[in-house]
């Protein structure tokens, strides 16, 4: 990958400044005026799953032979003596393992299609004034071709993030979106803020990390400013600033703890920076990356700071992960410290089970990498009144898998997202079977005249 | 073996058909390239005869030997089979309940050329001052610190091949190294490996020097290169065989002085001759058939293609042509030619005839090969295709060694070919599945419970010297 990143690095300097237009700034309004999750009624069916191995990730814990019941978009009832309504589509589960959906933490789903085509990227602005203010939910696509490749291999819900571009420290804010439906997807907007120190908040603030922890503290500090003396700004009576009003205004949120601050730090010393930032502001912190995150699991956990890490990162790829290990995650977790798996790869984001297993394979409990996959993002964004586990309530996000969800034989047999059955069906399916046709003898027509049949 | 046959055939064919173009393609003269001037120095390490037995033993050749033995001795396999007597004194190794298959194979490595850490002084990987450079040479970049050296040997690869970027046309040669740890990438160097060159179709080359508004700014731009690039080649090659002619005729002194060299157009000339075999990162179908149709142009071969996402498109085209496909198991995406990718590529090559593989490209790839072709044979399955777990295993194995051109050397777990063999805690096919020993031409270079038989890189020595710590205590770290 290394060498993919450099290619899309000399992308960005080719890119004139002019490519970035003007009138963005027009439409990043405050806020994103996408609704909020208008799926949850589900498809309008009943579904009894029956017969699987239900990993309820809940109080419940497994049942042998248990029954999930989804209606009207949520869980209706679980256990392994479920009453099944007669109108209820039975969908047998025999032999099969059943899960919550995977909740990718940090994700640019609906925000870059083709990586190197820089029309179909708005993960970052780096010409644009906007920092904080920068709320991705104005961007999202849920046509985007990767939505469907991902969901049909259990991937249900994800955190949409912005990426740092190559002038701010403060990357903007995430929207948690469903990837079952192309209206009313967004689950929640402004979910959290994300932003860089270490060597990335570095490069953009000056060339020091000195220079990104000064630029962070100012832009809290005019925020509360702001946040204390609105009327006051509005009138010319305030210092300036050295955020926009809108940077201000979308910080507010983040000063209040009512929205996460994640940031991404690799170094120990960085993450110890980042705690010292998070107690200072009163902020409710989230650390992405932690490639040293182990080395000080034990401020974490009393700090309650959760981790979001790729738990395959285990060369020294920067001088500030000289520490990475494939143990990461299951020394994280044996301290107390709430890991979720971020793999960094939206396209490929279905092999977040293959970093779990991993991960497994490098001492963290079989279930406890399940709960990493599916139910702690969920908890990590004050998600889980929702979704996260197989709960009578919960938004009905399950799988249905062929085996062991880990292992890599294994597949998603069936997908539902908030009560609807997923066809399990992408681009990616549409062309295999399209060629498959092609090698199979169907020689009377050119492939591009093959259509597959819907499955 | 039924591939080489193959290959001499698909040969014989190219020459006929170029005959009429070029004459000198149709001319058995072999031409006198200069012996390598940087010769390997690799030394096996110690060994001693092994002998590894009850194991489940993925052979490397499509079979499956149940509570298996193989036999290592003097840095090659000795024997294989459901009974292989222990020779007196050597090491007996009880692998009931695991899994054996050959070293691994990766045709397509950065390492050493783009390592960890990626800083501006170890990025040398692409010589992009010039769209041809076949010229350069990967060894020269490789830096043997390489801590994914040690990781990708963790992961039970024994031989890489190391190439220069994408970034150029004609990108430069490549090295393949047995995966020991070394001070030089000479000590690491497979003795007497043919030398690859590395070329590139599509956007890189297209980007790199568009963005510059230099030639190739387009894809008919970057076949125009490769096509030039080949012609001045065969004129060099001409110069120099008139002039061996003359010396032949007249005598050294008569003849004068030789033509000057051009590095890069006798690496192409040796290429054309046959010594150096091409490997092509190539993503679409289109462009791979433009290509083969190059290589038939000039009577060149092209060993395989990397990267090859739409390989699955063309099974037929790469196997008529003896052209492997090196491949991802479900990269796709990061560009427009990578658009078209699928996860049931490999295994859909394979099923259409043609010699097809892993590869890693990826410094965190190569350390789980195994994990790859399981997704990819995984995804052939639920294509409704039939391959066997002891097939899949030949796609990170024996075909990469095909690819490299060492299939009579390593690649499976045959009588005679160097002893590289990995020991698996489990059936790798598994996510759950580890390394437990790794041997390379006999010796182990890599043992899980065994720290002493870990090698970690100079660089990483004195990460973690722990203030607290004893001075004995404090150079182990902390890791």
């Amino acid at each position: 990958m290394k060498y993919l990143a450099m290619i899309l690095a000399m992308l960005c300097v080719a890119c004139s400044p002019a490519d970035h237009s003007d009138g963005h700034a027009d439409t990043a309004a405050a806020s994103s005026a996408a609704p909020a999750n208008g799926n949850a009624a589900g498809d309008g069916k009943t579904y009894a799953i029956t017969g699987g191995t239900v990993y309820t990730l809940g109080a419940a814990g497994k049942i042998e032979h248990g029954t999930v019941l989804v209606k009207n978009g949520r869980i209706a009832a679980v256990g392994a003596n479920v009453e099944i309504p007669a109108d209820a589509e039975r969908i047998d589960a025999t032999g099969k393992i059943v899960t919550p959906g995977i909740f990718d933490p940090q994700s640019q789903f609906g925000i870059v299609e083709v990586g190197a085509v820089k029309e179909t990227r708005d993960a970052s602005a780096g010409d644009s004034r906007f920092s904080a203010a920068f709320d991705v939910a104005d961007a999202i696509n849920p046509r985007s071709m990767l939505i469907p490749v991902n969901r049909i291999a259990g991937v249900t819900r994800a955190m949409v993030s912005p990426t740092n571009g190559d002038k701010h420290i403060i990357a903007g804010r995430g929207a948690i979106i469903d990837l079952g439906s192309t209206e009313g997807f967004i689950h929640r907007d402004a979910a959290a803020m994300f932003a860089a120190l270490g060597e990335t908040g570095a490069a953009q603030a000056g060339g020091s990390r000195a220079a990104a922890m000064l630029a962070l503290r100012e832009a809290l500090q005019d925020a509360r400013d702001y946040a204390d003396n609105t009327s006051a700004y509005a009138s010319n009576q305030r210092r300036k600033y050295a955020l926009t009003r809108l940077d201000l205004e979308a910080l507010g949120p983040v000063l209040a703890g009512q929205e996460p601050l994640v940031l991404h730090v690799e170094r120990a010393s960085d993450i110890r920076a980042a705690l010292r930032l998070a107690r200072d502001f009163k902020l409710k912190l989230i650390v992405s990356g932690g490639a040293e995150a182990w080395m000080v699991a034990d401020e974490l956990a009393a700090a309650h700071v959760p981790v979001l890490l790729n738990p395959l990162e285990d060369l020294p790829a920067h001088f500030e992960t000289l520490g990475s290990t494939l143990e990461n995650a299951a020394r994280l977790q044996k301290a107390g410290v709430m890991i979720a798996f971020a793999t960094g790869d939206t396209h490929n984001a279905r092999n977040v089970t293959q970093a779990a297993g991993n991960a497994v394979a490098n001492g963290l409990p079989w279930l406890d990498a399940l709960k990493a996959l599916m139910l702690n993002p969920a908890r990590i964004y004050g998600m889980d009144q929702d979704v996260g586990t197989l709960e009578q309530g919960k938004l009905a996000d399950v799988v249905i898998w062929s085996g062991d969800p880990l292992e890599l034989s294994s597949f998603a047999d069936q997908v539902f997202i908030a009560g609807r059955k997923i066809p399990m069906v992408s681009r990616q399916t549409l062309l295999r079977d399209r060629y498959m046709q092609a090698m199979r003898g169907r020689k009377d027509l050119p492939p591009g005249y093959i259509v597959p049949a819907a499955q | 073996m039924k591939s080489s046959h193959l290959r001499a055939a698909v040969l014989a064919v190219l020459l006929v058909v170029s005959a009429g173009v070029v004459a000198q393609a149709a001319t058995p003269q072999p031409t006198e390239f200069p012996p390598d001037a940087f010769p390997s120095t690799y030394q096996p390490l110690p060994s001693q005869v092994t002998l590894i037995e009850h194991a489940t033993i993925y052979t490397g050749t499509g079979e499956r030997i149940d509570d298996g033995s193989v036999l290592l001795r003097d840095g090659k396999v000795a024997a294989i089979g459901k009974q292989v007597e222990a020779p007196a004194g050597a090491v007996v190794i009880d692998a009931k309940g695991k899994f054996v298959t050959p070293g691994l194979i990766d045709v397509h490595s950065h390492l050493g050329v783009y390592p960890s850490p990626s800083v501006d002084a170890t990025a040398n990987g692409n010589e992009m001052t010039n769209p041809t450079t076949p010229q350069v040479m990967a060894e020269h970049s490789v830096w043997p610190q390489d801590p994914g050296f040690n990781t990708a040997r963790a992961g039970g690869v024994t031989t890489l091949e190391i190439l220069p970027g994408s970034g150029n046309l004609i990108g430069g040669r490549s090295v393949v190294l047995k995966n020991v740890p070394a001070t030089t990438v000479q000590g690491m160097k497979f003795p007497d490996a043919p030398y690859g060159l590395k070329m590139a179709c599509g956007e890189n080359p297209m980007r790199v020097y568009g963005s510059r508004h230099q030639f190739p700014s387009t894809l008919m731009g970057d076949v125009a290169g490769y096509r030039q690039a080949f012609a001045d080649a065969q004129a060099y090659d001409r110069e120099w065989k008139a002039w061996e002619a003359k010396v032949k005729a007249k005598g050294a002194t008569e003849a004068g002085p030789p033509p000057k060299r051009d590095l890069g157009k006798e690496t192409l000339a040796e290429v054309l001759g046959g010594k150096i075999r091409v490997q092509m990162h190539c993503y679409r179908a289109d462009e791979m058939a433009a290509l083969l149709d190059v290589a038939n142009e000039f009577g060149f071969k092209i060993a395989a293609f990397h990267h090859a996402v739409e390989a699955y498109k063309i099974p037929h085209l790469l196997a008529k042509t003896d052209t492997c496909a090196a491949m991802w198991a479900d990269w796709w995406g990061f560009k427009m030619e990578a658009w078209d990718g699928i996860r049931a590529n490999i295994a859909m090559v394979d099923a259409g005839g043609a010699c097809a593989m892993i590869h890693s490209d990826d410094e965190n790839g190569i350390q789980r090969l195994n994990q790859e072709v399981a997704k990819a044979l995984a995804a052939g399955r639920r294509a409704g295709l039939d391959i066997s777990k002891e097939h899949a295993v030949m796609w990170m194995t024996l075909n990469p060694a095909k690819a490299l051109g060492l299939a009579d050397r390593i690649g499976s777990l045959e009588p005679g070919k160097d002893a590289d063999v990995v020991i698996w805690s489990a059936d790798p096919f598994s996510v759950y599945a580890r390394t437990e020993k790794v041997f390379l031409d006999g010796a182990v270079v890599y043992e899980r419970d065994e720290p002493q038989r870990q090698s970690t890189s100079d660089f990483m020595l004195g990460s973690f010297i722990d203030p607290h710590a004893t001075d004995a205590a404090a150079g182990e770290g902390a890791r």
